[in-house]
Parts: structure tokens; C-alpha cells; sequence
């Protein structure tokens, strides 16, 4: 239970060189975003992009490959790209729509495409759901509170942020520094203390690294839609893959991870009940 | 009281048992009634209508004499005749029939279910009546006016005519954008208190929504024909709700230590009253319109991770 429902976990990566240059961690994302593009799935993919504020990502509109691979790696901060859904669906006027998002993300378009209350004609848009695995986000003042407070370097000369081996670590350009994870505790978005899902078990693919070797993603086909996009993908030879069975530190890591989320979430859910406070979960 | 309305809805539906014998000698002296009044050119017909079912009865007794697995089906098909469809009212109080117009850009389902699945039995411009009949079901669109008797009344009689109320849009749940009047303008100065029907009488269902979309209509109207109460349990879990506001993601959800900054709200606002700033919905009271779609599409306020599993194939 762990991993909620799917039909296949594999390590997997982009054959793309360009891709793997700028991918947070196997190019994924970018990689299945481009395929789906390329082969007519979507018409267009709403992802995070950069703007001119140091990891201040904002909800793009992709129309291209380039614009999808401009706007890879990871920003530990919020980039909702649901508002920009009914816009890409009437303004641009996409049938056929991807996008990528956390957990929690993912659950506000589930919920939208079960109870489309209030979003005429948009629900049925969504063509592919990417999910990232997911343990904390960062108000972006907290990412600048432990980068310039703590690691004495600036968010503007941060070229990479990644969580791993037990550390936050950032690439600037004289160096790469780790912060133990202990010192960014505190700093996540309160929400995410009561949420159960680390390996968004509601997207029709779901990707992160833990379980994988670097450069390398783990992957998770759930939904049928989402499996045959990621099977087509890897037949194209866009992304390789290999058994998890054969490659380190394999998904008993993730599950020690994943499990450890919902223990965490439900002791919390339950301190907040116990205080009055509401849970949706 | 919950299982009593889902028992009602289900009854409503034709899934539970035929009626009791109550209800059968209450019809039977309403037919009688009905008969004595008519003229005699209709008496052929009802007698037709009677032999008719007489010999679809004795048919069905026929097949099930024939075999057991015909019995079964024959059995079935008898029940699907004698439930009657149900019966449903569309009224239309202070909105802009924005929800009416959601309910018939559901071209394809709509002749079937008009057709085979429901009656409508009164509604403004669809069902040309003076006198409010029995209803199973009434959708009401729109707020009601306080100083408009007429609304009054007329909401007042749904309630009694009207086995199950359900606010249609969010100008009847919440009030929506009429909660901005204040009167003093034509065509009667005096009309400024618009208030959500729940505040007059007993709602049982509710869709938010300005207007409600055309999907979470027939999503509704093919639940309500499946008797699936767990799709509509949270429509009767905000049958009670009577107020909303961009606010109110503040108060429930960010003060709450909710928010996570997914943005599904400002996806879900109509009037782009909200944007996200720093991560958190910021909320324009001034382009508020006060349909309450945000929070209810929020998935901190309320999850329905099961009906999403089913949906999903999950
Ligand atoms: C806040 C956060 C926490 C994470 N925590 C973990 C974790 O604990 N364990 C783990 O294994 N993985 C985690 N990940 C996922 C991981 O960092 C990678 O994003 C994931 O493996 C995809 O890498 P990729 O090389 O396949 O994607 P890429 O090809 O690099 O593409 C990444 C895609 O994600 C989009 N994106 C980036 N940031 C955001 C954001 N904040 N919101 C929405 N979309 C975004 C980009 O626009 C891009 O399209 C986290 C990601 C985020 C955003
Ligand atoms: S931990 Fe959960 S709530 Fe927090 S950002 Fe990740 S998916 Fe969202
Ligand atoms: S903020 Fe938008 S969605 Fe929320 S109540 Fe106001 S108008 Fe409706
Ligand atoms: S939908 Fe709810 S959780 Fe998501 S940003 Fe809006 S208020 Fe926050």
C-alpha cells in the first residue's frame, strides 16, 4: 500500500542527451512531456518555467519541445500550474492537454475531473498527468532563508537544488554544498505535514529518484492511459529502462520512505483532530 | 435522517421495493378522481392503457411459467415498467439561467433522458402549467427575494410539492452574485434581499457552481439514475451551505494549516477573483462574485479519494 495502485515500476531515463543535461534526475518528465507532443497526445504542456526572479518558477504554457526542456529540474518552491488550465483550454485552445505536478497537485485535477462543479469543458482536457514523488515543498522564502543563511551562498547564483542522501544540496558555481536535512526541518509549508502521498498515486505516471542510481529516475505506470504513453515512449527508444530488482538502492528504500510519510502525516492528522482542527484526510 | 433520504432517493429512483399498499390505494382513488372528471373519449383509452398492462402482466406470468432464467429476466423488465419515471420540476427563481443552459448543453444524454429516464413535469418556458404538480425531484435555479411574494410562495409550495429539494447552481445554494443587491433600482426599488433557498426552506442536495457545468450535471443525473449515493454524498453533505466566499479559503483552508499551494482554486474561480501569491490563494473581494466554487474544489477541504480511484481505474 505504499505505493498505491500501479502496474509497473521500472528505473528509466531519457536517451536524449539533451535532456539529461538539464533533467533534474532521469529526464522523465521532459522526455515522455516531448514524446507526447511530438506523437499528437497533447497539443501542449503546462509546466514550471523560470522567470527572471532566481527560483521563482511560474506555471508555463510549453508549446514546443524546447519550451518543455527549458523548464526541467526540480524548484523546491510552488508552481500551482493548474491556473494556468482553463487558459491553455479557451485562450489557446488545446483538446489535448499535459502536465506535471506533486502529489497534492495531482489531487486537486482528480478531484476537478470527478466533480467538474465549476470547470466547464476543462476536466475532459487533460491528456497526461505527470506525477513527482514528493516529501516537503519550500515557501520560497525558506529556500532563501537555509541557501543565504545557512549554505552562505545566494538563490541568484544557484545553478541546481536537489534533495538526496540525506541532504539539501546546491550547485553554485564555485562549489556543490549539502545541508543536513535536519536544518531545513521546519522550513516545509505546513500543509505538507498532513499529506499521506509521497509517490502521487493518483497520476497516470509517477516518477522521482529515490530507488534509482543518479542520472536515473524511478517510474510507476498506474493509470492505462499512462502506461501505454510510457510503454509507447520506451518502444520509441525515447527512454531506456531497467528491472528495479537491478539497480541500487531499489524500492525498498522508497517504500521505507513512503511509508514513513504516512505514519508521519497520520500522527499529525490526529494531533490536529484532537486540538479541533479539520483534516480532508 | 441520512438513510431516511437515501431511502427516499432510492425509492425515488424506482430501486427500492413497489410502492405499499398505501401509496397503491392513495393512486388507485387519485385515478379514480382523475377518470370521473375527464370525458368519456379518454375512457377508451385508460381501459386500452389497462388491458395493455393486463396482458404484459399475464405475458410475464407466461415466461415465467416457460423457464427459470426467463423468469428473471422477465421479472426484472416488469419492475423497470411499473416504476414510474420520476418526476421532475424545474423552477427558476433570481439567477441567470446559466444552470438551465448548463442542463441542455447536454445534447447528446439529454433526449434519451428526457424521453425514457424522467419526466419533466413543470418548468419555466419547458412545461406550460398553472398549477404546480407532485414532484419527485425540483431542481431550483437562482436565489429567492424576500420582498418578492410571489418567489416566496412559490418556493414555499416546491418544499411541500416536492419530494427532494436540490439547489441548483450556486445563486440557490449560496446566493451567489445576488448577494450584491441592494435594492433601489427598477423594475421594483424595493427588491434588495436575495437570499439562498436553504435560508427559507429544507434543502437536501446542492450543486455549487456558476453556473453549475454541463459535466457535473450529467455526472449528477446518470448518478441519480444508477442510485450511486456515494457520488452524491457530498452534494448532500453542502445541501446546508448558505454561504461563500473567496474568503473563505483564508479562513478554512490557509488558517487552517491546510494550503498546500496547488492553485485548483484559482483554476476553479469563474471570475479570476483569485491568483496565487507566494503560493497562497489572494483573493480580489472586489471581482468575488461569492459562488463558493474554490473552496468546494479545494482537495483540502474535502477528498474524495475513493470515487477518484473508481473514476481512475485505480
Ligand atoms: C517540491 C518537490 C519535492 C520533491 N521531493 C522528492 C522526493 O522527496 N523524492 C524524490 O524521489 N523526488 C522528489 N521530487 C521529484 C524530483 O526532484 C524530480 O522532479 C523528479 O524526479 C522528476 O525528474 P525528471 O528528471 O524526470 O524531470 P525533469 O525532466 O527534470 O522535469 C521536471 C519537471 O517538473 C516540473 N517541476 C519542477 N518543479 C516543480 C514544482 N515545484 N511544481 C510543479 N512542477 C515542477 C518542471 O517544470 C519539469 O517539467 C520532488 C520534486 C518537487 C518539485
Ligand atoms: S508533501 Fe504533499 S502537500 Fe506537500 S508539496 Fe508535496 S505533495 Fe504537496
Ligand atoms: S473567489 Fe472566485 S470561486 Fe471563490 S467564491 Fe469568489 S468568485 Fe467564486
Ligand atoms: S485549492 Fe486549497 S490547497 Fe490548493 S491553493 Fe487553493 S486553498 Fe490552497
Amino acid at each position: 500500500m505504499a505505493f498505491g495502485t500501479y502496474k509497473e515500476v521500472v528505473s528509466a531515463r531519457a536517451t536524449d542527451k539533451a535532456i539529461q543535461k538539464v533533467a533534474q534526475d532521469g529526464g522523465i518528465v521532459s522526455a515522455l512531456l516531448c514524446y507526447a507532443l511530438e506523437e499528437n497526445i497533447i497539443e501542449g504542456a503546462i509546466v514550471a518555467g523560470d522567470t527572471e526572479d532566481a527560483w521563482k518558477p511560474e506555471p508555463t504554457i510549453a508549446m514546443t519541445p524546447e519550451e518543455i526542456i527549458a523548464a526541467a529540474g526540480t524548484k523546491y518552491t510552488f508552481s500551482p500550474n493548474a491556473i494556468r488550465l482553463k487558459e491553455a483550454v479557451r485562450q489557446y485552445g488545446l483538446e489535448k492537454i499535459g502536465t506535471v505536478g506533486t502529489p497534492c497537485q495531482i489531487m486537486g485535477l482528480r478531484k476537478m475531473q470527478s466533480y467538474p462543479f465549476a470547470t466547464r469543458f476543462v476536466a475532459d482536457k487533460l491528456a497526461l498527468i505527470i506525477g513527482i514523488f514528493c516529501m516537503e515543498n519550500f515557501p520560497r522564502d525558506s529556500l532563501k532563508t537555509f541557501v543565504e543563511g545557512k549554505m552562505n551562498s545566494s538563490l541568484e547564483n544557484v545553478n541546481k537544488m536537489d534533495i538526496g542522501k540525506g541532504k539539501f544540496w546546491i550547485t553554485d558555481p564555485e562549489k556543490e554544498s549539502g545541508l543536513a536535512l535536519k536544518e531545513t526541518h521546519g522550513y516545509e509549508q505546513a500543509g505538507c505535514n498532513i499529506c499521506l502521498d509521497y509517490v502521487a498515486e493518483l497520476a497516470d505516471v509517477s516518477t522521482g529518484s529515490v530507488g534509482s542510481p543518479d542520472g536515473w529516475s524511478t517510474v510507476f505506470t498506474r493509470t492505462d492511459n499512462g502506461a501505454d504513453i510510457f510503454t509507447a515512449a520506451v518502444e520509441a527508444g525515447v527512454i531506456e529502462t531497467k528491472p528495479m530488482d537491478d539497480v541500487k538502492p531499489g524500492l525498498e528504500l522508497l517504500e521505507k520512505l513512503a511509508n514513513g510519510k504516512k505514519d508521519k502525516g497520520r500522527k499529525e492528522i490526529e494531533r490536529r483532530v484532537n486540538m479541533g482542527l479539520p483534516s480532508p484526510f | 435522517m441520512l438513510d431516511g433520504l437515501k431511502n427516499k432517493l432510492r425509492k425515488f429512483l424506482g430501486l427500492e421495493a413497489k410502492p405499499d399498499a398505501e401509496d397503491d390505494e392513495a393512486k388507485a382513488k387519485l385515478k379514480q378522481e382523475i377518470k370521473s372528471e375527464v370525458e368519456a373519449q379518454s375512457k377508451p383509452a385508460e381501459e386500452a392503457k389497462k388491458a395493455a398492462d393486463a396482458a404484459a402482466e399475464e405475458e410475464a406470468k407466461k415466461q415465467a411459467e416457460s423457464s427459470e432464467q426467463i423468469s428473471k429476466e422477465s421479472s426484472t423488465q416488469e419492475v423497470e415498467k411499473v416504476a414510474d419515471k420520476p418526476k421532475i420540476g424545474y423552477i427558476h427563481m433570481s439567477g441567470c439561467t446559466g444552470d438551465g443552459m448548463s442542463l441542455t448543453e447536454n445534447y447528446d444524454i439529454l433526449s434519451t433522458l428526457l424521453t425514457d429516464m424522467v419526466d419533466i413535469v413543470y418548468g419555466t418556458t419547458l412545461v406550460d402549467l398553472w398549477e404546480m404538480p407532485e414532484m419527485d425531484l425540483a431542481l431550483v435555479e437562482g436565489s429567492v427575494c424576500l420582498q418578492d411574494e410571489h418567489s416566496v410562495k412559490e418556493l414555499m409550495e416546491v418544499r411541500e410539492k416536492s419530494g427532494l429539494v436540490c439547489a441548483f447552481g450556486s445563486c440557490a445554494m449560496t446566493g451567489c452574485f445576488t448577494r450584491y443587491a441592494r435594492g433601489g433600482q427598477l423594475a421594483q426599488p424595493k427588491h434588495e434581499s436575495f437570499v439562498p433557498i436553504s435560508d427559507l426552506i429544507k434543502v437536501d442536495c446542492a450543486i455549487p457552481g456558476c453556473p453549475a457545468s454541463p459535466e457535473i450535471i450529467a455526472k449528477v443525473v446518470v448518478a441519480l439514475i444508477n442510485g450511486d449515493m456515494d457520488y452524491l454524498q457530498p452534494m448532500l453533505d453542502m445541501a446546508a451551505c448558505n454561504l461563500a466566499c473567496g474568503c473563505d479559503l483564508q479562513t478554512n483552508v490557509v488558517s487552517k494549516a491546510l494550503c498546500t499551494g496547488c492553485g485548483t482554486c484559482v483554476l476553479a474561480c469563474p471570475t479570476r477573483a483569485l491568483e496565487m501569491v507566494e503560493g497562497r490563494p489572494s483573493h480580489n473581494k472586489n471581482r468575488c462574485i461569492k459562488c463558493g466554487a474554490c473552496t468546494t474544489h479545494c482537495p483540502r477541504t474535502w477528498f474524495p479519494a475513493e470515487q477518484i480511484k473508481k473514476d481512475l481505474g485505480l
